[in-house]
């Protein structure tokens, strides 16, 4: 076996889903080469090289790749796709942009989010937001996977792969990054914060929000919302955990003023410890909840900012 | 502009879903079933460009068994001009749908299609990044804005950690988000004027495409029920366990 690893990078940093990814492959067993692709990566492959288990990083660095974007991201994938088994990626939105295509170039099916490596050509896999966990086999020659992050604990550093260039004529005649707008925050990101706290209708304004912020501060969570918050208006779409929003599964998820449905479950469900504040004692939050805290949120969470 | 959407019939978004007892599968006998909520807001987009005089045509497609013509006649409902059903009561996978509608695509020639991001069943989130693939278009996955120009479209996506924006060549693939729009409810009386919309069946043999799939499903199972825990008195003990029991904090 012989897998292909699409490394993931912000702001020219190599990404933490990066290291989750290379677990996953070492479940599946064989060579692990990582390919950096991008404009003016040094750091990224230099950081690539470093995780354990990988025995090679190549390095596609032009302007084409800068972005990310999916058609020539899919185009350098599909050139070096041979020499491989497996071309793993996160899920993140790039491995879910990029991924797809490269499978359906190569005419092969793409497998989404896997969970869990049971062989080197079956995985679990979630469906129906994760309210059932899907066992399928692939047999087709190349399998390509996206790889649910959260699901696979972290290899080390301590590596030293060699890292080698590759050349191949990519070009981008239909696709042109325009601009991003990234959030400005000195926040983790919710998908791959350690402690995430979300507030729900409960929350009653999207001025009460701010009641979340110095916990989080102090705690270095993201914040999140459930969709009931979102539908009032409180706070935007991209802080959404659920079915809809993000799927998030941190060590610690704080749910304030979230009664629980099942959208909002489905997103949240598999955080390691899940913490629910809520006046309403019958909450379906507190079905899942490891510890639950019945009361005012108005008073609970200055208490609990200033016990932290 | 011609534009296509396709649209997905799936179990309603409300429905708690239940795997059979033999683990092959989720049950779906009896249980109610609706439009793709992502191809709900893939409908409404195309409805609003026609509103707005960028499109003048708009086709909606589905894959799908013979009921999945109540989700093509709620697209009618909504503003679809007319509609294609490929028919199979097959289990199909997300390249042989990419392959059917590319099949559709040659025949219809749209300047651009329009799919949600992903199917609230399966969560595969493939369909469209392989259509554009088979047929070489660029992509605009995970949609929040779309803005068409003269020969191109500008999609603004929801990425990790923020908003990118690319500019597509037409003709291109969208995939939709939730912030795209808030889809509309379909009328009463559009709904009666969908009946006599057109709608026109075809299968994947005459669209020469195998549905076959390198996927097997082995089974389902229900993952493992999440415990409730214990009901803390105050902040105070809550902040105690997180850090001595729970070791979080």
């Amino acid at each position: 076996m012989s897998i292909l690893i699409l490394a993931e990078q912000h702001d020219g940093e190599l990404a933490a889903g990066t290291a989750h990814v290379v677990a996953a492959a070492r479940a599946i067993g064989g060579d692990i080469d990582v390919l950096v692709a991008g404009e003016g990566v040094d750091a990224v492959a230099q950081a690539a090289a470093g995780l354990d288990g990988v025995s090679r990083v190549r390095v596609a660095d032009d302007a084409v790749y800068a972005h990310q974007l999916a058609e020539p991201l899919a185009e350098l994938l599909v050139a070096l796709a041979d020499d491989y088994t497996h071309v793993l990626a996160a899920s993140s939105t790039t491995g879910k942009n990029v991924l797809p295509r490269l499978a359906a170039l190569r005419d092969v099916a793409q497998i989404s989010d896997i969970l869990e490596v049971v062989g080197a050509d079956t995985f679990k896999r979630p469906i129906y937001a994760g309210n059932a966990i899907a066992t399928v086999r692939s047999s087709d020659p190349l399998k390509v996977i996206t790889v649910r992050t959260t699901a696979f604990d972290a290899v080390a550093d301590g590596g030293s792969a060699a890292i080698e260039p590759v050349s191949a004529e990519v070009s981008n005649p239909s696709s042109r990054f325009v601009g991003e707008e990234l959030a400005q925050s000195d926040r983790p990101e919710l998908g791959s914060a350690k402690i995430v706290i979300s507030g729900g209708r409960g929350m009653g304004s999207g001025d009460n929000f701010k009641l979340l912020d110095g916990i989080a501060d102090k705690l270095g969570a993201a914040i999140g919302a459930s969709r009931a918050a979102v539908d009032a208006g409180f706070v935007p779409n991209d802080m959404q955990v659920g079915q809809t929003g993000k799927i998030v599964a941190p060590e610690l998820y704080i749910a304030v003023g979230i009664s629980g449905a099942i959208q909002h479950l489905a997103g949240m469900k598999d955080s390691k410890v899940i913490v629910a504040i809520n006046k309403d004692e019958d909450a379906p939050i507190f079905q899942v909840a490891d510890y639950g805290l019945v009361g005012d949120l108005f008073e609970i969470l200055p208490a609990l900012e200033q016990k932290l | 502009m011609k534009v296509l959407v396709a649209v997905k019939r799936v179990i309603d978004y409300n429905v708690k879903i239940r795997v059979k007892p033999d683990h092959s599968d989720v049950d779906l006998t009896n249980v109610k079933m609706a439009m793709n909520p992502f191809c709900e807001i893939a409908v409404e987009e195309a409805v609003r460009l026609k509103e707005q005089g960028v499109a003048s045509e708009i086709v909606a497609v589905t894959v799908g068994p013979k009921a999945a013509q109540e989700q093509l006649r709620t697209a009618l409902a909504l503003g679809a001009d007319r509609a294609i059903h490929v028919e199979t009561e097959a289990r199909v996978e997300s390249l042989a749908v990419a392959k059917l509608l590319k099949a559709v695509v040659d025949e219809e020639q749209p300047d651009l299609v329009i799919l949600g991001k992903q199917a609230i069943d399966t969560d595969n989130n493939q369909t469209g990044q392989m259509l554009a693939a088979l047929t070489g278009m660029p992509q605009g996955t995970f949609a929040s804005k779309v803005d068409v120009k003269e020969g191109s479209v500008d999609v603004t996506r929801e990425i990790d950690g923020g908003l990118q924006t690319v500019a597509l060549t037409l003709p291109a693939v969208v995939t939709t988000d939730l912030r795209l729009n808030e889809p509309r409810y379909a009328k009463l009386p559009d709904i009666m004027k969908a009946k006599k919309k057109p709608l026109e069946s075809k299968t994947p043999e005459a669209l020469g495409v195998s549905v076959e799939s390198g996927l097997e499903l082995l089974g389902v199972e229900t993952p493992a029920e999440r415990k409730g825990g214990v009901k803390v008195g105050s902040v105070d003990e809550l902040v105690e366990k997180l850090k001595t029991e729970a070791k979080v904090l």
